[in-house]
């Protein structure tokens, strides 16, 4: 536990130093992208990866944190710390929800249904005028960063503490009793039950921190762009890469997902750069093919298989 | 005598138009060695399901402990002392065999690793502590179901046919875990096709045929009962 603290604040510790080191701020719009891939991979992790239910929806979640934050920045001007919080609030719910009403659905079942609450979700954003409905919302920035440089190289500080309480929280619930229970859940869930495991209550809180999560990533996101519109905010992208992530980093471990954000993440920026921002989404996909068909147990299983010596 | 430790009565369950139990009564005594047998599909798995937790039945009563459990899920009635193996071996797969029995000893029963160790000494697996349970052969699983439900501490264990594609060996070995257990309080319903282990093992049995009790008694009065042996035999 302590060994992990001192690395979360040396995380932290290099991510104010960075603005000493980075004069581009590209550098930390690019990274604020990579840091909330951390985020939202981890977030996705806890669900699909210890417990197996695989959420297809994670856009709305993500979605639902950024139009929350927006909605009560237009109307009481908000803090953005409290918009983070309202964000995730307003995302645990819609994940205890979502979980109340399909996780006793099993497999696919509970698959599918994260992808209809995302389409309908976009719809009622869609058709919600107060914060721009299809048309989108410019937002502006608050002007004075204090201690920051600039407004993007404070967002990118506030994206790395959430990856590191992200982090943090997925490795709580792996190394703790719960993370046992829910890989039970995954591995077979009659015989969880029949184990004396909460299956029900286990798989709900999973769902609601998840959700939480995501809806964190999602509440700065308006401020980072300067400008929301459902599209992009219940994009698709954002549950791809937030499965796709913790596949090819590795799902047995709170790592993984960070692997593979960090990767994948770095890779698509350099694209998005060098080549086109086309070719980003294509990238992600290939790679996904190439993990589950050659290392179904991600970086973190290839890892393992060459060094067996080595246990987390 | 005290209450019976298990007490089913008038238990129904449908599935859609078929009746798989019918108004089913069973009374199973503190200590009991219980044997329940019948041909496929008479019901048997169906009644344990419905003890367990597993499925909901749809009419009756289940009293266990003196506490009625109907209505309770799984995993409460398995905190309360009701503990299963499955038929087709459920092992949590991505485990180790022995984190397959930290589960219940996490879960249900708050006990040491080395409990753990002991039940696999008991039941023949220490040697395989560490491998991964989707490593195991057939009969590895099935002993791994009956130490995973051992780890729970339970008051009942329901055994549900432990013993299928064992060697007359092995049978011999998984009996003699269930009489020790048994001898230390622990009460077993045993389902079971092979005669021979159950006829051994129980002191009392009960036969299902389509939903129904056709029979009840002592193993001896079992055998010789002619709808027992229509029902097996088709004669």
């Amino acid at each position: 536990m302590t060994r992990f603290l001192v690395g979360a604040i040396a995380v932290l510790a290099l991510a104010a130093s960075m603005p000493f080191v980075f004069q581009n701020e590209y550098f930390f719009f690019a990274g604020y992208v990579v840091l909330q891939l951390i985020v939202m991979a981890t977030a996705w992790n806890i669900l699909g990866g210890y417990a197996g239910y695989v959420n297809f929806g994670s856009g709305a979640f993500f979605a639902v944190g950024a139009y929350t934050a927006v909605a009560l920045y237009k109307a009481f001007a908000l803090p953005l710390g409290l918009q983070i919080l309202a964000g995730a609030a307003a995302s645990g719910l819609l994940g205890f929800g979502v979980g109340l009403l399909t996780l006793r659905l099993r497999g696919i079942f509970f698959s599918i249904a994260t992808i209809a609450v995302a389409i309908i979700l976009e719809t009622v954003v869609v058709n919600w005028a107060y914060v721009g409905g299809a048309k989108g919302l410019p937002t502006l920035r608050p002007t004075d960063t204090p201690f920051f440089a600039s407004h993007t190289v404070w967002l990118f500080f506030v994206m790395a503490v959430l990856a590191v309480i992200a982090v943090g929280a997925a490795r709580y619930v792996e190394t703790s009793w719960i993370g046992r229970g829910l890989r039970a859940i995954r591995d077979n869930e009659v015989a969880a039950e029949c184990s004396g495991v909460p299956t029900l209550k286990l798989k709900l809180g999973a769902a609601t921190l998840s959700g939480a999560l995501m809806g964190a990533a999602g509440a700065p996101y308006a401020q980072y762009l300067s400008f929301i519109e459902p599209t992009s905010a219940f994009s698709l992208t954002h549950a791809v890469n937030a499965l796709a992530m913790p596949i090819i980093g590795g799902m047995g471990h709170w790592i993984g997902p960070v692997i593979g954000a960090v990767l994948l993440g770095s890779v698509q920026q350099i694209v998005t750069v060098t080549i086109s921002s086309e070719i980003n989404v294509l990238v992600v996909g290939v790679m996904l093919v190439v993990f589950v068909v050659a290392a179904p147990e991600g970086i973190i299983g290839l890892f393992r298989k060459f060094f067996p010596a080595r246990k987390r | 005598m005290s209450v019976a430790l298990l007490q089913v009565r008038e238990l129904s369950k449908n599935f859609g138009g078929f009746t798989a139990l019918d108004k089913v009564n069973v009374e199973v005594a503190r200590g009991e060695r219980f044997g329940l047998i019948g041909p496929n599909g008479s019901g048997k798995t169906t009644l344990i399901n419905c003890v367990s937790g597993v499925l909901e039945n749809d009419h009756g009563s289940i009293q266990f402990d003196g506490k009625e459990i109907s209505g309770l899920p799984a995993y409460q009635r398995t905190r309360r002392g009701i503990a299963r193996s499955f038929q087709i071996p459920r092992p949590f797969a991505s485990m180790s065999v022995l984190e397959n029995l930290l589960v219940p000893l996490e879960y249900v029963s708050h006990g040491k690793v080395e409990q753990a160790h002991d039940i696999l000494r008991q039941i023949g697996l220490a040697d395989k502590a560490e491998t991964r349970s989707n490593q195991l052969s057939q009969v590895e699983l099935r002993k791994l179901e009956l130490a995973r439900a051992m780890a729970a501490r339970p008051k009942l264990l329901i055994s549900d046919e432990a013993m299928a594609g064992l060697s007359s060996n092995e049978v011999g070995e998984v009996l003699e875990i269930l009489f020790k257990l048994n001898a230390t309080g622990i009460t077993i319903i045993m389902i079971e096709h092979i005669m021979q282990a159950v006829m051994k093992f129980s002191q009392r049995i009960i036969c299902l045929d389509a939903g129904r009790i056709i029979c009840e008694g002592t193993p001896q009065t079992i055998v010789a009962n002619p709808e027992v042996q229509k029902a097996y035999l088709g004669a």
